[in-house]
């Protein structure tokens, strides 16, 4: 089977098209290449999805926690601590019980126990709480001169906020705001290793490499070629967000900006 | 018992791997300021492509390639006459002698070296994160405080051990401690390395193991057992961040920085 074959029967094997069966004997380099990165497409959307959604979210919990109301600050605090103080892989394992356990009361809760959904939900929450502390942290440290000269012009409520902090809380957030980004990338690996069931054997690109590496018992080629992957998704990451960086940055003397630096040093 | 034991196995992890990925960090961090290129290079490669790659596929990695690399040299070195490829198809084969370890050793010896192979995998991984923090340190060190040394007429080996160690590690205990959370809650992972630890009994007890997950006629009790994991979890983090706090503020003592000035300044209106 020539490689341009493999690709057609496994490039979106991941989601469930083309050859049912994976490659049982004789493993061909093709075939690592094509089935990880097939399975890349899972990380990608797990990782765009709670990233996209996670913004908005973790935009309302830092305001939250900045908020003087009580009721406002404590669960926000309480939401953000729960997440960053926890595993993500247990949080994982508790989501998937606990989508299973909601399983039996109700029929609608079905779609929550597989994979794309359940998971997605955990990946979200838990994306939401660590940007929000990064958010909170860039809104307490936005320059008080620009809220004053706001006050001074009566910029104030929701105005205010838009038009005056927001920009500068997400100009301040960014650079770290992009390293919570690349680590939820990482994170997304973490899946199909935590409960939940990889259905068909439609995994991601770690599930496929953890597969050739149990079949042939050689890791030396598996996993380089999902380590490339990654890295190359990293590079993307680090591309688009420095064009949003950019834009942030556009009205700063030029000279003064610093450029984004990526020192992911995180791991949940 | 052995359930209860597996508590013992993750608070015992951390405190060998802690020590042994400071270590790590420590070389690493020495290597990428090193004075030879092949040597910084060395050491600024190894942070890169650890941090740029998911722990977990590390994780996986390296367990299986640490073993096979024991087996792999113990074979060179035990069976010089054995001349069949070591790599047959999908099997890895060594001589009899060569197993690590032994195959007529007993149960604890297999655990034993599971869990120190763990440990090492924990150390590699971590050790590129405090290296990286270190490395990071080291350069916050006040410039003057350097030329002082140098001023004084010491080499650069006495100024590296006598001022830029004991004054580095104020400006590393934040990324550290940061450091120290993420261990800890990378510990779960452990059971992906074959360890016994929590996660692999809440997997196993009471569910057959090739359980499909479908349908539960009744609640699932493991949902209650992650819960108690996520606030064994989560107090583990509150007491680790309450200590992190007060050793943050011992080490301020008589440092060149704004909290160690507040302290002096405390201490001399008293």
């Amino acid at each position: 089977m020539s490689c341009f074959d493999t690709i057609q029967n496994y490039a979106f094997r991941s989601l469930g098209y083309g050859e049912r069966m994976l490659p049982r004997t004789d493993f061909t380099l093709c075939e690592h290449f094509t089935l990880i990165g097939s399975g890349m497409i899972w990380n990608v959307y797990y990782g765009l999805l709670a990233i996209v959604t996670g913004f908005f979210f973790a935009n309302l919990l830092a305001v939250a926690k900045n908020s003087n109301s009580l009721w406002a600050r404590k669960p926000a605090e309480w939401f953000i601590f729960l997440f960053r103080g926890s595993p993500l892989f247990i949080q994982f394992f508790f989501g998937y019980f606990l989508f299973l356990s909601l399983k039996g009361v109700s029929p609608i809760f079905n779609p929550l126990s597989s994979a794309a959904l359940g998971a997605l939900i955990v990946l979200f929450l838990n994306t939401s709480a660590y940007s929000a502390e990064i958010f909170y942290g860039a809104l307490r440290s936005i320059p008080k001169g620009d809220v004053e000269a706001a006050d001074a012009y009566s910029i104030t409520g929701w105005f205010r906020f838009r038009r005056i902090m927001f920009p500068t809380m997400m100009r301040l957030a960014w650079p770290a705001y992009t390293n919570e980004a690349i680590f939820l990338f990482h994170a997304t690996t973490l899946v199909f290793f935590s409960g939940f069931p990889a259905w068909r054997q439609q995994g991601d690109a770690l599930y496929y490499a953890n597969y050739f590496a149990d079949k042939t018992y050689n890791p030396f080629v598996p996993y380089p070629i999902l380590a490339m992957y990654f890295i190359l998704l990293t590079l993307v990451i680090i591309w688009i967000f420095g064009l949003v960086n950019k834009r942030l940055n556009k009205h700063l003397p030029q000279a003064s900006v610093k450029k984004l630096r990526v020192r992911p040093n995180l791991i949940r | 018992m052995a359930f209860y034991a597996s508590f013992g196995t993750v608070l015992l992890l951390l405190a060998t791997t802690a020590p042994t990925a400071l270590l790590f960090g420590l070389g690493g961090a020495m290597a990428a300021r090193g004075r030879f290129f092949l040597v910084r290079w060395f050491g600024k490669g190894y942070i890169a492509i650890v941090r740029g790659v998911p722990d977990i596929a590390f994780f996986l990695f390296f367990v299986i390639a640490l073993d096979q690399a024991i087996e792999w040299m113990r074979h060179k070195v035990k069976c010089p006459e054995w001349t069949d490829p070591v790599r047959q198809g999908s099997e890895f084969l060594v001589c009899d002698m060569a197993k690590m370890p032994l195959s007529s050793s007993p149960q604890w010896v297999h655990e034993i070296y599971g869990f120190w192979l763990a440990v090492f995998t924990f150390a590699i991984v971590f050790g590129a994160f405090a290296a990286n923090v270190l490395y990071g340190a080291m350069q916050a060190v006040p410039r003057p405080q350097l030329e002082t040394a140098e001023a004084y007429g010491m080499s650069p080996r006495q100024t590296f051990w006598r001022i830029l160690m004991p004054q580095m590690w104020i400006y590393a205990l934040p990324g550290l401690s940061n450091l120290w959370m993420v261990l800890i809650k990378a510990t779960p992972l452990l059971f992906l390395l074959g360890v016994e630890d929590i996660v692999y009994w809440a997997r196993d007890l009471g569910s057959s193991k090739t359980a499909r997950f479908t349908a539960y006629p009744h609640g699932d009790w493991r949902m209650w057992y992650f819960l108690a994991l996520l606030i064994f979890y989560l107090l583990f983090t509150r007491v680790s961040e309450i200590v992190l706090a007060r050793v943050t503020k011992r080490l301020s003592h008589g440092q060149a920085t704004l909290d160690g000035e507040s302290q002096r300044k405390a201490g001399s209106a008293a």
